[in-house]
């Protein structure tokens, strides 16, 4: 009950911060020193979150799509072989620095929100696909042998049992998947993509502690507040399957 | 009617199924009973091409079911299984209306029939028709699991251990209105089981397997007076045959005429509850309701495989 009432208020600051950052420029004031501006103007914040999130959403919906894409596909008798693959794929795209993808993408695609976008889809790869891969192994062997008894066909167990049960874990996945890429997009301002990260880097730039404090409280109110929404999703998914806290 | 012919099935040097025959008439129940690694889930999986057969064939109805697609033929025949394998992410509802969702019957239908199920495994419609699985008891589930494999009124049904996970009060009580509603509906019916206690109180027929060969098939008085070898022998358990010889019969078939003293017995009682009440109550004779006597001589004689039948 306090965890929702906390959240709640956390959501309503910011929404009243992004929609008139100047009235809390009190609370920044402190931060800065000689009599730097304590809220960023250069850009609106507002747009810059819009953005920010826009691009989380594009890189972990690309993301969702190819790891449970590739999940079924090395789940299904046909594709088994292709198991050691996609895991050595997803794995190279968590472990290759998002930074190193970026200096690599920028001359291909030049600078702006595309090389980013590359940046965080090959980032949330993993996740959502090792959790896929869970959800789709351990299913209940009861319920696996009722639905081919039953006379369900390869594609309607898939969409109608084995997907359905797998559900709250590949949400679990997409979590932390866009968690990740919502800090990460912060580095995207390093080659022009519009994003929070843009306030962080102006104020590490010209030593105004208030820029970066505002930046990542931001981001960090936006993380906490997209987790919680997910984490809501799968326990209710849980609990209507009788399966919540396994 | 299902004929199973020769089948046999090989994982690559082992055998599991090795070459077994039989015939279950329409309207019958088989019961096939052996230890576990006995071969006799396999044997069942196989009538419904949950395992493909090495050799032999399966008939049903003489159609062979190696000429039907697996999904199609499975839709035909009833499957319940031990812990219910219900689908946790849907309704009670929803789980009994598999079958005639893939069927593709129209949903007046699909909705009568569900709540025809459930009043037929007493529980009411409107209170238990959108309940999850999860929120069900254990006997619950396992009569939604059985209404489930019926919904689709198929003429088969198989049965894998279906009352394993219920305790013995409720699992007496569900082979009882399992085969009274076997009686109802004519269905055929394959079980499996492990206890030879529930193959002698549902199968009109009882299959003993044992590392992959049928050692012996026939009605249960026969396995219990006749045992084919040693093992079927141990299986039945020689201290428990006299009982379960006069759990076949009911009092009615033994009454004769007379009188006789003291508290009656319903015609329905199994021997076995005649022969307890004669023992616990000190009587030789007992009178049966709506007239006429069992004796105790009578029981004995039947206890030892004389049998109900040659009165």
């Amino acid at each position: 009950m306090i965890a929702r009432l906390l959240l709640g208020l956390a959501a309503l600051f910011l929404v009243a911060f992004l929609l008139s950052p100047d009235s809390f420029a009190w609370l920044f004031r402190p931060l800065t020193s000689n009599n730097a501006p304590a809220i960023y103007t250069q850009t609106s914040l507002l747009s810059l979150t819009l953005s920010h999130l826009g691009l989380v959403a594009l890189a972990v919906i690309a993301s969702t799509i190819v790891a449970v894409g590739l999940g079924i596909l090395v789940t299904r008798p046909a594709g088994r072989e292709f198991l050691p693959l996609a895991r050595t794929i997803t794995s190279v795209g968590q472990t290759f620095p998002p930074v190193a993808v970026l200096a690599l993408a920028v001359p291909v695609m030049g600078f702006g929100a595309g090389p980013t976008l590359v940046a965080l889809f090959l980032y949330g790869l993993l996740p959502i696909f090792e959790n896929t891969l869970t959800g789709l192994t351990s299913q209940p062997p009861d319920v696996t042998e009722a639905a081919r008894g039953m006379g369900l066909t390869r594609r309607q167990r898939l969409w109608q049992v084995e997907l359905p049960l797998a559900l709250p874990l590949i949400l679990a996945g997409i979590r932390l998947s866009a968690v990740i890429s919502l800090a990460t997009a912060t580095i995207g301002s390093t080659v022009a993509a519009k994003t929070l990260g843009e306030v962080i880097i102006a104020g590490l730039l010209s030593s105004n502690t208030a820029f970066v404090a505002q930046g990542g409280l931001v981001v960090g109110l936006l993380a906490i507040l997209i987790y919680e929404g997910f984490q809501a999703l799968e326990s209710r998914g849980a609990r209507r399957m009788g399966t919540a806290g396994r | 009617m299902i004929e199973i012919r020769n089948l046999t099935k090989r994982y690559d040097e082992t055998t599991v199924v090795d070459d077994v025959s039989l015939t279950v008439e329409t309207g019958q129940i088989a019961a096939l009973v052996g230890t576990s690694g006995s071969g006799k889930t396999t044997l069942l999986r196989m009538i419904n091409r949950l395992v493909e057969p090495t050799s032999g064939t399966v008939l049903i109805d003489g159609t062979d079911t190696a000429t039907i697609a697996p999904h199609i033929l499975r839709r035909r025949i009833g499957y319940a299984i031990q812990g219910h394998g219900l689908f946790p992410h849907r309704t009670v509802g929803q789980n009994i209306a598999t079958v005639p969702t893939l069927l593709k019957w129209p949903e007046a239908e699909i909705r009568a029939r569900v709540d025809e199920l459930l009043e037929l495994f007493q529980l009411d419609p409107a209170q238990f028709r959108d309940r999850m699985p999860h929120e069900l008891s254990g006997g619950q589930q396992q009569r939604v699991g059985v209404a489930r494999a019926l919904a689709a009124r198929p003429e088969l049904l198989l049965m894998d251990e279906p009352f394993g996970a219920l305790d013995p009060v409720i699992r007496a009580k569900a082979q009882e209105d399992l085969r009274a509603l076997q009686r109802q509906l004519g269905t055929t019916l394959v079980i499996v089981t492990h206890d030879m206690e529930e193959a002698v109180a549902l199968g009109d027929r009882i299959a003993v397997m044992d590392k992959g060969r049928l050692l012996q098939y026939g009605p249960p008085d026969e396995i219990l007076t006749a045992p084919a070898t040693p093992f079927v022998q141990a299986l039945i358990g020689e201290g428990e045959r006299p009982f379960r010889l006069l759990s076949l019969s009911t009092v009615a078939d033994l009454v004769q005429p007379g009188e006789a003293p003291g508290p009656a017995i319903p015609p329905e009682a199994s021997l076995r509850d005649a022969l307890a009440e004669c023992l616990w109550s000190g009587r030789e004779l007992l009178p049966v309701e709506g007239g006429g006597i069992v004796t105790l001589a009578r029981l004995r004689e039947c206890a030892t495989g004389a049998g109900a039948a040659t009165t």
